[in-house]
């Protein structure tokens, strides 16, 4: 059990260490003047919390409305809506989250908020398409057998779609998190903070240093919470 | 106990109706099976049963009480169903999926422990074996008998059937088949089952309902279909070889008993005796069992000649294939014509010998019955 427990934590805690050694060494080794006021335990922590603030809540957001939605497209009152919205939603993953952020920022304007909300509509979409997808994808004998037996809708839903469809759904959220990390450093752009406030810093003065600390950061939270979120599913899905 | 009367079904959006007026019983404790071309019409008779199709018109009496006037999943919950993909739940283990019903209906925990156990065992799955298994671990024909199980784990009066052996190759249908005569027997559920397989028909059935468009041609024991059948239709659905399809009517220990045929001998018999008894075999081969009446093997004349050994074991040769003696004669010939020989050795549950079925045998009970 221990040893397990060993296994599971190893490429994780590899993982944090790499982050840890890179922020501990460009900040004690800063190349000149201009990094050393620009790179600072202080601010790298800020942006970090911004970033995790960022995706936390739009993620959070993004998979509740997702799934609901998801699930609601997939009844058979709203399944042919379902089939137009899955194109629909195929296509919209198709704008650039650049693109995305500059068009709430028409609209809403500057700010945090406006952020976290252009990256819950941007991370909405996959997790709506694969719960849609993972549910109609359930064979029809095995919701026929669980109605023939006496299964009410919601009952059916619970017990034999939803479990069914959920390593697809996850496969969806796991999308949309790595996609939400390497979205979440444009916000920057819209006065959002996070890690894309090092990035861009770093290009404004021509420091590599910066830039490279906010990108390994960046690049180990999304390899991170993927493999967290891949580990979990393992532990839930035993039948396949 | 099922009674379907002017039942008609016509899906939105269609202008000929799927079923047409259709009117049928079932006595408490028979095995009526609906059989047709593909689009006749069965499987929705009989999804209109359990009403996972709602009728457009007609009625369906159930033990008396209007169905179409109860509530559809306490229905559901007291009606067995078992479909021809079976749709075994892959994310639940055998266990679990044995015990939807129950679960559905709340029963305590060691009630549905038990009641799983023993349905389990009784279509012969080893519940220690099987229960913690999910079903992509098991083979086709064990998936069919965890259908049938948890179809019948809440003991329901009544069993809807569509196509439950179809999935399956012919030796392991005929296997299943033959089983769940046995355990039909024993329990005497009301059963509407649906194929396209008339040779399946005829087997299963106390009743058959031939239907073609939508329409019920004629309603009869296997016997009557096959001696009268009501039209053309019928007539070339049962086909020209109909003393055939009566070795369908016949188990093995029917005739058993009037077969008689030389005793097979000891593993431990001497050349000698062995000899003896092949010149007296019609068919050219001794049986052999062991201390415990188990079958062991055959000699023919050639394994004599071909090895060299004192006693019969040292000559005997593997059986590849046997039937029970509550399998069909149909089941007898096509194991004989598998096996390219003309005589097939018949066996209890344990493997025990019980005697010796040949071609001439069958040929015999044709001709009688002409």
């Amino acid at each position: 059990m221990l040893q397990n427990l060993w296994k599971w934590l190893i490429i994780p805690l590899i993982m944090l260490g790499i982050g840890a050694a890179v922020v501990i060494y460009t900040v004690n080794n800063p190349t000149d003047s201009i990094v050393a006021r620009m790179l600072t335990y202080e601010r790298v922590f800020r942006v970090i919390r911004e970033h995790m603030a960022l995706l936390l809540v739009s993620m959070i957001g993004a998979t509740i409305v997702g799934v609901l939605g998801g699930i609601m497209l997939s009844r058979p009152k709203l399944y042919y809506i379902g089939r137009v919205a899955e194109n629909i939603v195929n296509i919209g993953q198709t704008v650039p989250s650049l693109a995305v952020l500059a068009l709430f920022y028409t609209v809403l304007g500057l700010g945090f908020r406006v952020a976290v909300f252009a990256l819950f509509i941007y991370s909405i979409l996959p997790i709506l398409r694969n719960t849609f997808a993972g549910i109609d994808g359930v064979e029809r004998s095995i919701v026929e057998a669980a109605r023939g037996m006496g299964m009410n809708p919601f009952r059916v839903l619970t017990k034999i779609e939803l479990p069914i469809a959920f390593p697809i759904i996850v496969a969806g959220i796991r999308t949309a998190i790595v996609i939400n990390v390497g979205a979440a450093t444009l916000a920057t752009f819209i006065g959002g903070g996070g890690l894309g406030d090092l990035i861009v810093t770093g290009l404004s003065v021509h420091r590599d240093m910066i830039i490279f600390t906010g990108a390994v950061i960046a690049a180990i939270t999304a390899i991170f919470l993927d493999y967290m979120i891949g580990k979990v599913e393992e532990r839930v899905v035993r039948w396949t | 106990m099922i009674k379907l009367e002017g039942l008609s079904k016509i899906f939105p959006g269609h202008t000929i109706p799927a079923v047409k007026d259709l009117n049928l019983e079932v006595k408490e404790g028979d095995v009526c099976v609906l059989v047709g071309p593909s689009g006749c019409g069965k499987t929705t008779t009989m999804k209109m049963i359990n009403r996972l199709y709602e009728p457009t018109g007609g009625k369906i009496y159930i033990r008396g009480e209007e169905a179409l006037k109860m509530d559809p999943i306490k229905l559901r919950l007291d009606i067995g169903y078992v479909i021809q993909e079976i749709g075994l739940f892959p994310h639940m283990t055998i266990e679990e999926n044995v015990a939807t019903v129950p679960n559905e209906k709340h029963w305590p925990a060691d009630q549905v422990k038990q009641k799983v156990d023993e349905v389990m065992t009784l279509v012969g799955l080893d519940p220690n074996v099987f229960k913690s298994r999910y079903p992509s671990a098991l083979s086709g024909g064990q998936r069919q008998r965890v259908g049938v199980a948890r179809a019948m784990v809440s003991d329901p009066p009544i069993m809807l059937m569509d196509e439950p052996f179809g999935a399956v190759d012919p030796i392991t249908r005929a296997r299943l088949q033959n089983e769940f005569l046995r355990i039909q027997e024993r329990m005497g559920k009301t059963i509407v089952f649906v194929t396209h397989d008339i040779d399946e028909a005829i087997k299963m059935s106390d009743t058959i309902a031939v239907m073609r468009e939508g329409e019920l041609i004629q309603h009869a024991t296997p016997s009557d279909l096959l001696s009268a059948p009501a039209d053309e239709f019928v007539s070339n659905l049962v086909g020209r070889n109909r003393s055939i399809k009566r070795l369908h009517l016949i188990r093995i220990n029917e005739i058993l008993e009037d077969v008689n045929r030389a005793k097979p001998i000891s593993e431990d018999a001497q050349t000698e005796e062995i000899k003896k008894q092949l010149d007296q075999s019609d068919i050219r081969t001794v049986i052999v069992v062991d201390r415990n009446n188990k079958l062991k093997g055959i000699i023919g004349v050639n394994d004599l000649k071909r090895t060299t050994g004192e006693v019969a074991k040292d000559y005997c040769q593997d059986v590849s294939d046997t039937v029970t003696s509550d399998a069909t004669l149909n089941d007898a010939l096509s194991v004989m014509l598998e096996l390219g020989e003309g005589y097939v050795a018949v066996v209890n549950e344990d493997d025990q010998y019980e005697g010796t079925i040949t071609l001439g045998d069958l040929l015999n009970v044709v001709k009688e019955d002409n």
